[in-house]
């Protein structure tokens, strides 16, 4: 019964919170829009036949001398602005789920087991946790990004700089899920179903997996948003900084530090337009997490 | 001087109103103590929350007068119900860890309140507040008031509420449960002062509570509550004596008496929870009889103790160790329930999960049957006790995972101990199973969020069941349930220890309770045995100066009341 109303009641505040509806229709629309973007967008970015040099930096539409193909305008190499971007948010948004997936499970794994366990395997996990929160994300990101560059011969490494950067971004974010995981965990234990199973003779890994993390979905879910965006951004830092992806397969980030060299020039639109994009995607992201942390909160309502 | 007249309360939600209480009547004299008794969910507390003028949004009055004297108190703009509100009618609440406030010395928390309602210097106030505690018996009143809540107990914590209550000398209060959270020796005293009060200095008592046996002891006149309606009202000894509700009825039989033991409680509504088909769980009745299951088991403790390290306050040096369990010893007969009494702290829930293995003990041994029953360190999760043994929890709200459905919790002892291996068959026999202990078979593909308490533990009861126990733990099993569902679920209690044989550990807080459930009985007190021996004589005969005591506090009802 109260699942059920529950489940009415996420439809039903959904539909009562104008911010939710915006923030899901941007986010639903930027990923449908990336995933099949070789179908929607106008040229392929990554074939230099599809575009010409003469169509060369031409402003968007509501400017003079632009050209209706170009909605948004055009790069220095004429490339499509509106192609460019699907392209980005693509790798942008491939690299952020895949860094969230990995640090989800790793993160709910270590947090299950230590709030599970707890005792020395706890203590040593956390620690290691502690450690990793002192550290700025950006500096763990350049320090996997540094050491695959040493170890991996120069030719592997463009094949493998988004797995890299994912791995980066995954173990700088895994904190979040395993703390949460494991202050949940602690919670649960305490209940008498957790007791109950241990007293009847379960294998551990049953009772964390398919007792203990069902209870604990709605906090991680919550966090999985949250630190989807955050991954969304960190990818976007690193690739502006020049050690993210590279300019020949470019996401939000690299288009971003492109856009820089023309903001001087007049060209505004090569900086502005990829920037606001990725700013609407995280904020709708953020809004949305906001909105789902409501739903399994109702105390804070 | 309270008059209550067809008050109605509603709260809207997304489906429409609904109402809380409707229709409801009461009046209150000075110095009365009246009892408001019914289930959880009856109303009771929305009606004291209506009187003093705090119903929970969105909730609102729909019709009705309250009047308070010559006070309206409907009329009142909110600035005149807060000036009436602790001024002329204050509040008990259920928990005193929670309404006090825990950074305040009591000193200070009492001052603010005088000085709030009443124009007096911080001298004066601090007087009033001494003369209030020593008023309600806290003994070196002077002293005590420079202390935090936490350094009373709980009982004296209740008082100082109740001080708090009467700082400003109150026409009325309503009191909410406020017994509920104590021991028996503790209620029995706080239960005093409040008759006391109403005595002494002419306050009128609103006593909201479940427990009849409270309401029998102390209450002047009493009205019972069922789904937000008033059923019958009167004199105590009237309405509970002679009751002409067929509700009222039921709910008197379903009291457990203390001075003798019922072979069954009578339930003559046994309407909206069990739901008696024609097999009841014949299926499942065979197949728990078939298998190894005949002759019961018993189980011995022998100089059980249990230490647990302190919090460590120093470096250097070793922390005090607590003991819960100081050289238990005790044998269950085969065959038959052990009730297992004590306050609170007493250890009772300490011994039960010695026994289930999930703590280790210091010192001792167990046996169950003729074996050994390792301690929880070397006791493997496949040694057969783990299913030999099982546990009833007392909440039956944490102990069945939210997440599950009720088939795959009731699967989940067949499938673990590998008593069935087919998953069709497992389905079949958890729906004989449920229908055995009186719930519909289409439960299996519900959560159980989607029961109330009673059924809940029906279910927890079916899942110890199904796992083809000897001996079965029952920690508490019925004091988280209303009257009515604790006779539904002891009755069915006894039902199955008959038929399958079980040995029973029965653990409660309630003498009652224990009377009517156990054949021998043990009585703990701060991890020691005080008095052990067969029920009947330790109930009309008991040794123990400590089992006295407790038998003479729980409240109890005058024999001539009983209607059977």
């Amino acid at each position: 019964m109260i699942a059920l109303l529950k489940r009415n009641e996420a439809v039903w505040l959904f539909v009562h919170s104008p911010a939710a509806i915006i923030a899901a229709v941007v986010a639903i629309a930027i990923i449908l829009g990336a995933a099949f973007a070789p179908w929607v967008a106008l040229v392929d970015p990554y074939d230099l036949s599809s575009f010409s040099l003469f169509d060369g930096l031409l402003p968007p539409v509501w400017e003079d001398g632009a050209n209706p193909k170009y909605l948004l305008g055009t790069d220095d190499q004429g490339r499509d602005m509106i192609s460019s971007i699907l392209y980005g948010a693509r790798l942008s948004l491939f690299i952020g789920l895949a860094a969230m997936t990995i640090a989800t499970v790793l993160g709910v794994s270590l947090g299950l087991a230590a709030g599970y366990y707890g005792g020395r395997f706890d203590a040593i996990v956390m620690r290691i946790a502690d450690v990793q929160l002192a550290l700025p994300a950006i500096l763990t990101a350049l320090l996997i990004d540094g050491i695959a560059r040493g170890l991996l011969p120069a030719d592997i490494q463009q094949e493998l700089r988004v797995w890299v950067l994912t791995l980066a971004i995954a173990l700088s974010l895994w904190v979040n899920f395993a703390r949460t995981a494991r202050a949940s965990t602690l919670v649960q234990m305490n209940k008498d179903y957790v007791q109950a199973a241990i007293m009847m003779g379960q294998r551990p890994i049953r009772i964390m997996f398919v007792h203990i993390f069902p209870n604990i979905l709605g906090p991680l879910l919550v966090i999985m948003t949250v630190d989807l965006a955050s991954a969304i951004l960190l990818e976007a830092t690193l690739s502006f900084l020049g050690i993210g992806l590279p300019a020949d397969s470019p996401s939000l980030g690299t288009l971003i530090r492109i856009g820089m060299q023309f903001l001087l020039s007049g060209e505004w639109w090569i900086l502005w337009i990829p920037t606001l994009f990725l700013v609407a995607l995280v904020v709708s992201i953020n809004v949305l997490g906001d909105f789902l942390r409501d739903v399994f909160n109702p105390r804070l309502r | 001087m309270l008059t209550i007249k067809d008050l109605s309360v509603k709260f809207p939600s997304r489906f429409g109103d609904v109402t809380a209480i409707e229709d409801v009547d009461l009046k209150i004299r000075p110095g009365e103590i009246h009892g408001l008794v019914g289930e959880s969910g009856a109303g009771k507390s929305t009606v004291g929350a209506a009187v003093i003028g705090l119903i929970s949004t969105p909730g609102y009055i729909a019709k009705g007068e309250i009047t308070l004297g010559d006070t309206d108190l409907r009329a009142l703009t909110p600035e005149q119900a807060h000036a009436v509100r602790g001024d002329r009618i204050s509040m008990i609440f259920q928990d005193p860890q929670t309404s006090l406030n825990p950074l305040m010395t009591v000193e200070d928390q009492l001052i603010e309140t005088i000085q709030t309602h009443s124009a007096v210097s911080y001298a004066e106030a601090q007087n009033r507040a001494v003369d209030l505690l020593e008023e309600i018996g806290i003994k070196n009143a002077a002293e005590r008031i420079k202390s935090y809540p936490h350094q009373f107990s709980g009982g004296m914590r209740q008082r100082v509420v109740i001080a708090l209550a009467l700082c400003t000398d109150p026409e009325l209060i309503i009191a909410d449960e406020p017994t509920t959270a104590l021991d028996v020796a503790v209620q029995q005293q706080v239960l005093d002062l409040l008759r006391d009060l109403a005595d002494r200095r002419n306050i009128a008592f609103l006593l909201i509570t479940h427990d009849i046996g409270v309401i029998a002891q102390i209450a002047d006149r009493v009205t019972v509550m069922r789904n937000g309606k008033t059923l019958e009202s009167g004199e105590t000894a009237q309405v509970l004596g002679h009751p002409q509700h067929p509700y009222t009825v039921a709910l008197m039989d379903a009291v457990p008496p203390l001075d003798h033991k019922i072979p069954r409680f009578r339930l003559p509504v046994e309407d909206d929870i069990a739901v008696q088909s024609k097999t009841k769980g014949a299926d499942a009745k065979a197949w728990l009889l078939a298998g190894e299951q005949t002759a019961p088991t018993g189980l011995s403790v022998n100089n059980l103790t249990m230490r647990f390290r302190g919090t460590r306050t120093s470096l250097w040096q070793k922390p005090d160790s607590f003991t819960a369990l100081d050289d238990v010893s005790f044998t269950v007969r085969p065959g038959t329930i052990m009730g297992l009494v004590g306050e609170s702290g007493s250890g009772k829930s300490t011994l039960a999960r010695v026994l289930t293995g999930l703590l280790h003990p210091s010192a001792g041994e167990m046996t169950l049957g003729d074996a050994n029953l390792p301690p929880a360190k070397q006791r493997s999760r496949h040694h057969p006790s783990r299913r030999l043994m099982q546990m009833v929890f007392q909440d039956p709200y944490s102990s069945l995972n939210a997440r599950h459905k009720i088939g795959a919790i009731l699967a989940e002892p067949l499938w673990l101990y590998g008593l069935v291996n087919d998953a069709k068959q497992r389905r079949a026999l958890a729906m004989a199973m449920l229908d055995l202990v009186g719930m519909p078979a289409d439960s299996i593909d519900k959560y159980p969020h989607q029961f109330s308490g009673g059924q809940r533990q029906r279910i927890a009861v079916a899942r110890a069941i199904l796992a083809r126990p000897k001996f079965l733990i029952c920690d508490e099993p019925t004091s988280a349930l209303d009257v009515s569902i604790q006779a539904q679920v002891l009755n069915l209690l006894k039902d199955l220890q008959a038929t399958f044989g079980l040995t029973i550990l029965f653990i409660t807080h309630n003498m009652s309770v224990a009377r009517q459930m156990a054949d021998d009985m043990i009585v703990l007190r701060n991890g020691k045995i005080e008095e052990t021996g067969p029920s009947e004589a330790l109930f009309s005969k008991p040794a123990a100066p400590y089992t006295r005591t407790l038998l003479k506090l729980t409240p109890k009802m005058p024999p001539e009341w009983r209607t059977a």
